[in-house]
């Protein structure tokens, strides 16, 4: 689970919050809100989430609620994932 | 000149459509629901007798701030038919911004959606406009978050009335506003005239040849004007607009599924949502065969985005469409298709519109021969009116020569014997994402206003997949204590608009100055693509 969080976080570092110190984005820190992420950022973030993670993600789960923070897209991948298995 | 006299006004467009299509469907909102042309012409006779009632009169401004819905299209109706002028804004912009648009034209009027009020609640009564239509609630709620005497939409569409104003009308009326970036921070209004808008509809049609069965989309906003292109030739024709809400038009499989369910036939947008449309959008699963023209705009189209969209959908028209605000549409080319595999430049922006007349001129103005680089400068009815309240850019961006008026484009040039007018960059400070303009000193001016910045210097360097990149040199007044990134990101994202805020934060203890003390530009944009 914190790996997961790890990876989500080190890929949004690297893409969108070049030369920002990992300790500054926290689990709970606003995304899509804060404008961190725009709509076309968030797509990126739903294609690595639906590669690394071999889960879909439907048009409508794309949005806030699910990709707001680190923590809200690390609980939809696993409750995705508990819904595959 | 004489063809574009002959255009009817805005307004009477939809009138004759009225008279000739009563019945069809004019415009789907993104809830589905819809009007029919007689009921689009009843309710913009309705709001434009409002308007009369209270004061408005011909070029008063009137700003309408409400999510892309038919209730957009029938305010933007109801203007026109008093002879008023639209002022078409961003709802999502921050506050501030709105504030400074809404001052700089003096709004004499707005429809404004409920969850933006406090664009209003937190001006100073006396910068608010006069006549106040709020939409997604009463004017109870309205006037009780401190907005006296406002009204709201139900009510006023529930007064029958109309005015005839087709005596008074003329093709100079100022027809409606488009504010973009301003490089001194402040966006800047540009005027559009009946004769603009006219003399563009009148070309497009000529392109599209629409008929009643056609369904136009309308992705681009209406403060954008591309919007221009898909509002008045399908309500022209008869045609059925079918309106992209902001959200839908981020959402590419989304929005692939909505032209397919809708069976759309002519699509426009900018390169951005094309490019996510083949990316993400599972063109493979869905039929898309009814598009027939797929028309782009606002930016150069990487071709190995546009190969993959073609192989895609290969069977619709392709047209790559040119120009700015100033002038709109005003050079186009037909895109090969398929795309030649051996073709690795973006495509050129081709030849002039049959209203538009083009030169190549020099930095002196000294005319130029063709193939030689220069700035492509503009004349004819598409031209805009200037910059409203802006005399020193209006004296800098329009010429007068040769008994003509021109607009130069600050876009460099170059015209082939075979492809037309090929886009070459620009020698000044403005760059273009996702179709939208940007003065990058306007960012600058945005990011200056954080109390923790000493310097600020923005600049854009090109990128592979998204066209460019704009990033930001800054130094802290106390570098100890320099602000995040993501408090930059978080406070431009309230200062600026979204697609204005830079993609890349770079702090250094000062930012490099030449000889005469000023920021090193060139320095900052060979150290960034070297990657230091």
């Amino acid at each position: 689970m914190s790996g997961q969080n790890e990876k989500l976080r080190a890929f949004i570092l690297a893409e969108f919050l070049p030369g920002e110190s990992p300790a500054n984005l926290r689990d709970d820190t606003p995304l899509r809100t804060s404008g961190i992420l725009d709509s076309l950022a968030t797509l990126r973030v739903v294609s690595f989430v639906e590669e690394q993670f071999g889960i879909e993600v439907e048009a409508h789960e794309a949005g806030v609620e699910n990709f707001d923070r680190i923590a809200d897209i690390s609980a939809f991948i696993d409750r995705k994932r508990a819904a595959k298995s | 000149m004489a063809a574009a006299s002959a255009n009817p006004h805005l307004a009477a467009i939809l009138e004759a459509s009225a008279t000739r299509f009563p019945e069809r469907t004019a415009v789907v909102s993104p809830d589905g629901s819809s009007v029919t042309y007689r009921q689009l012409n009843d309710q913009a006779d309705r709001i434009a007798a409002f308007l009369v009632r209270r004061g408005v009169q011909p070029g008063d401004r009137v700003g309408i701030l409400i999510p892309k819905s038919k209730e957009s299209v029938i305010a933007i109706f109801g203007i026109l038919k008093a002879r008023a002028a639209y002022v078409p804004a961003d709802y999502t912009a921050p506050a501030a911004r709105l504030r400074s648009i809404f001052a700089d034209c003096q709004l004499r009027a707005i429809f404004i959606y409920s969850g933006v009020l406090n664009v209003l609640t937190e001006a100073s009564p006396e910068a608010r406009p006069e006549t106040i239509v709020a939409l997604g609630c009463t004017a109870a709620d309205a006037r009780a978050r401190g907005l006296d005497g406002a009204m709201d939409w139900e009510t006023v569409l529930a007064e029958k009335g109309s005015v005839d104003t087709s005596a008074s009308r003329s093709l100079d009326d100022l027809a409606f506003i488009l504010y973009t970036s301003g490089s001194t921070g402040i966006p800047k209004g540009v005027m559009l005239s009946q004769r603009n808008a006219t003399s563009l509809t009148a070309w497009a049609s000529s392109v599209y040849q629409p008929t009643e069965d056609d369904r136009f989309s309308n992705h681009p906003p209406f403060h954008f004007d591309m919007s221009v292109q898909d509002l008045y030739p399908a309500l022209q024709h008869g045609a059925a607009l079918f309106i992209v809400s902001e959200d839908l038009g981020k959402d590419p499989r989304k929005l692939a599924l909505f032209i397919s369910e809708n069976r759309l036939t002519i699509w426009y947008s900018t390169p951005s949502i094309l490019t996510l449309l083949a990316e993400y959008g599972n063109l493979r699963k869905l039929s898309l065969d009814s598009l027939r023209i797929v028309g782009f705009a606002g930016e150069s189209f990487p071709v190995k985005h546009l190969r993959k969209l073609v192989d895609l959908l290969p069977h619709p028209a392709y047209y790559n469409f040119y120009g700015p605000t100033e002038t709109n549409v005003c050079t186009f080319a037909r895109v090969p298709t398929p795309v030649p595999p051996d073709r690795t430049e973006p495509f050129p922006i081709g030849s002039a519109c049959y209203h538009c007349t083009p030169l190549v001129l020099d930095a002196n103005r000294n005319a130029l021969t063709p193939g030689e680089e220069g700035l492509l400068y503009i004349s004819g009815p598409s031209v805009s009116l200037g910059y409203w309240n802006r005399p020193q850019e209006n004296a800098a961006a329009f010429l007068e020569r040769d008994g003509r008026r021109w607009y130069n484009t600050g876009d460099v040039v170059r015209e082939d014997p075979t492809e037309g007018f090929i886009y070459l960059g620009r020698r000044d400070r403005m760059v273009k994402r996702r179709g939208f303009r940007i003065e990058l000193d306007d960012v600058q001016s945005g990011l200056y206003r954080h109390k923790g910045l000493r310097e600020v210097a923005v600049i854009a360097v090109p990128d592979a997949d998204s066209g460019v990149k704009i990033v930001a040199y800054l130094s802290a007044h106390a570098p100890d204590n320099k602000p995040s990134i993501i408090e930059l990101k978080t406070f431009c994202n309230q200062e600026l608009p979204a697609y204005m805020s830079p993609d890349v934060f770079i702090f250094l203890d000062a930012l490099p100055r030449t000889s005469t003390d000023k920021v090193n530009f060139p320095a900052l944009q060979a150290a960034f693509l070297e990657g230091k």
